[in-house]
């Protein structure tokens, strides 16, 4: 009786000194990142364009570049991803294209973002002819986040209660009004927070915009979606290991820019699934 | 008649759930049909506005007359059936919107009318049901935030709005208290003078209390149908008199 009992001590002791491990890494990332980022931020820092070799100066055009490329994620990954979800959890029937739709969504989220990188560059910037340019970028992380898109935006479409498209039904309406006045409306806050989940892997990713959109040093801002553009991720590995003699404390500053966008966006995503869930009566 | 029913069957896969279904339902009636959980009275019910359609796997027979025309024909237009024919649900289900957000729902749906008449439909839909006095203060508080009762009686309205004739109601007062349920039921008879009421329940003595006839179901058969008084004091069937003795069921 004792015995079960003290192993059952050890059992919990070691299930919960693994689960606050997990907190160590994450408290020391950002921890560190603030401690040796902080100092760096200032309006100069967020607001000029990268000076002497980008050893002094800011980081605007990257702030920027990050932002176009993120909008054109979405732009392109959400009216897709949503569509396909609304085909996925309302209209597919369980078939062999179905199954292999799903098994395609399944590998395109296994798939490591430099290959989406060197497929963007086979397919945007040399096969379409778009060249190393925000619009070839924007598309290629499109194309990442998409099954994260897809996945959440179904999990939310199943979600709402199967009674309230039976009403609907029951009363005349069509299963397109059904979706468009019952199901959708319903389901928004879940597919506003996959879409912010998206963006903010979008955000940080540097392979696929390597070969796709990613300037080295280009102090100004870009003129057209057919130009190049620098991104935060990538001018934070520039800065870290190709340019020698960059002060670290830019380079914390940019990693701290970096991780406030991402960390803000993830943020945004739970506060809407939380105002949600408190609303939400069935 | 307004529907009749001629060797109805139907099949889920392989299960045989209705067989051969012949009965008639009159005009301005309240029609039940009673039995055992199981038995088919739901089916039966689904099969009238086709709600069946929406299950996988499901296989029907024979004729169903809606006003002479038969609604199991492929040709048959949903939409305006189930506008015809609508639903109660067991479960009093309003959508998450305002309480008249929910009674326009169909008549928008449907273009039925414009700004100003819908406040006149949902006014009279609310009449209709005994709900205006109560709730014409509260048109945009949510739906989901009135009683069980209530949200009963607007999923009435609900249908009123789209100007059903005929009401199906599947078990509309077994989630209700006693009282509630009893005020349901005057409601249901004051509706007969303008719709056909067809309700399946498990609760034998609102059978008694609110229909004028009733059909007795058994493993898929409609065992006895006639006038409820006729079924509830001298059934014809051994099957139906050891129901509603309580011998089983």
């Amino acid at each position: 009786m004792s015995n079960s009992k003290t192993s059952q001590k050890i059992a919990f002791f070691f299930l919960f000194l693994a689960t606050l491990l997990i907190i160590v890494p994450v408290g020391l990332i950002i921890v560190i990142i603030i401690q040796k980022g902080l100092p760096a931020i200032n309006w100069q820092f967020l607001s000029d364009i990268p000076r002497q070799g980008m050893r002094a100066g800011g980081i605007f055009p990257a702030i920027i570049g990050t932002i176009y490329l993120v909008t054109g994620a979405i732009i392109f990954a959400l009216p897709i991803g949503l569509l396909a979800a609304i085909y996925l959890s309302e209209y597919s029937k369980d078939n062999l294209l179905t199954r292999i739709i799903k098994l395609a969504i399944v590998n395109l989220a296994g798939v490591p973002s430099v290959v989406y990188g060197l497929f963007g560059l086979a397919l945007f910037v040399v096969f379409c002819k778009f060249g190393a340019s925000i619009i070839s970028g924007s598309l290629t992380l499109g194309i990442m986040i998409l099954p994260v898109i897809i996945t959440t935006s179904r999990e939310a479409l199943e979600s709402v209660p199967h009674s309230f498209r039976e009403v609907s039904l029951s009363l005349g309406a069509s299963k397109w009004q059904t979706i468009r006045n019952i199901v959708l409306p319903n389901a928004i806050p879940g597919i506003l927070t996959g879409t912010i989940l998206g963006l903010g892997r979008a955000a940080g990713e540097t392979a696929p915009i390597l070969f796709t959109v990613a300037a080295f040093y280009l102090p100004r801002l870009p003129h057209s979606i057919l130009d190049q553009a620098m991104a935060l991720p990538y001018h934070l590995y520039v800065i870290s290991t190709q340019v020698p003699n960059v002060d670290e404390k830019i380079r914390y500053g940019t990693a701290l820019v970096l991780l406030a966008l991402v960390l803000i966006m993830n943020l945004v995503a739970i506060i809407i699934r939380y105002k949600f869930r408190k609303k939400k009566k069935w | 008649m307004v529907i009749t029913t001629k060797n109805l069957n139907l099949w889920y896969g392989a299960f045989h759930a209705l067989k051969n279904i012949n009965s008639g339902i009159e005009a301005n009636r309240i029609t039940a049909i009673i039995g055992p959980s199981g038995c088919g009275k739901s089916t039966l019910l689904r099969v009238f506005n086709r709600m069946n359609d929406l299950i996988e796997g499901v296989r029907i027979d024979g004729e169903v007359l809606i006003n002479d025309i038969n609604i199991l024909d492929s040709r048959t237009d949903l939409v305006g059936l189930r506008k015809k024919v609508g639903m109660v649900f067991q479960r009093p289900n309003p959508f998450p919107l305002s309480v008249y957000e929910n009674i326009v729902f169909g008549p928008k749906v449907h273009n039925l009318a414009n700004k100003y008449e819908l406040d006149e439909i949902v006014e009279h839909g609310l009449r209709s049901v005994l709900l205006w006095d109560e709730l014409k203060d509260k048109l945009k508080k949510p739906a989901l935030g009135l009683s069980l009762e209530q949200k009963q009686r607007l999923c009435i309205a609900r249908l009123i709005a789209v100007k059903s004739d005929i009401l199906l109601m599947d078990e509309p007062c077994s989630t209700l208290d006693p009282q509630a349920t009893q005020r349901i039921e005057e409601l249901m008879r004051e509706l007969k003078n303008n719709y056909t009421i067809i309700i399946v329940t498990h609760n034998m003595q609102q059978a008694a209390r609110v229909s004028d006839e009733a059909g007795f179901m058994l493993l898929g058969e409609l065992i006895e149908f006639g006038q409820t008084q006729q079924i509830f004091t001298t059934p014809k069937d051994k099957r139906t008199e050891d129901y509603i003795t309580g011998r089983y069921g």
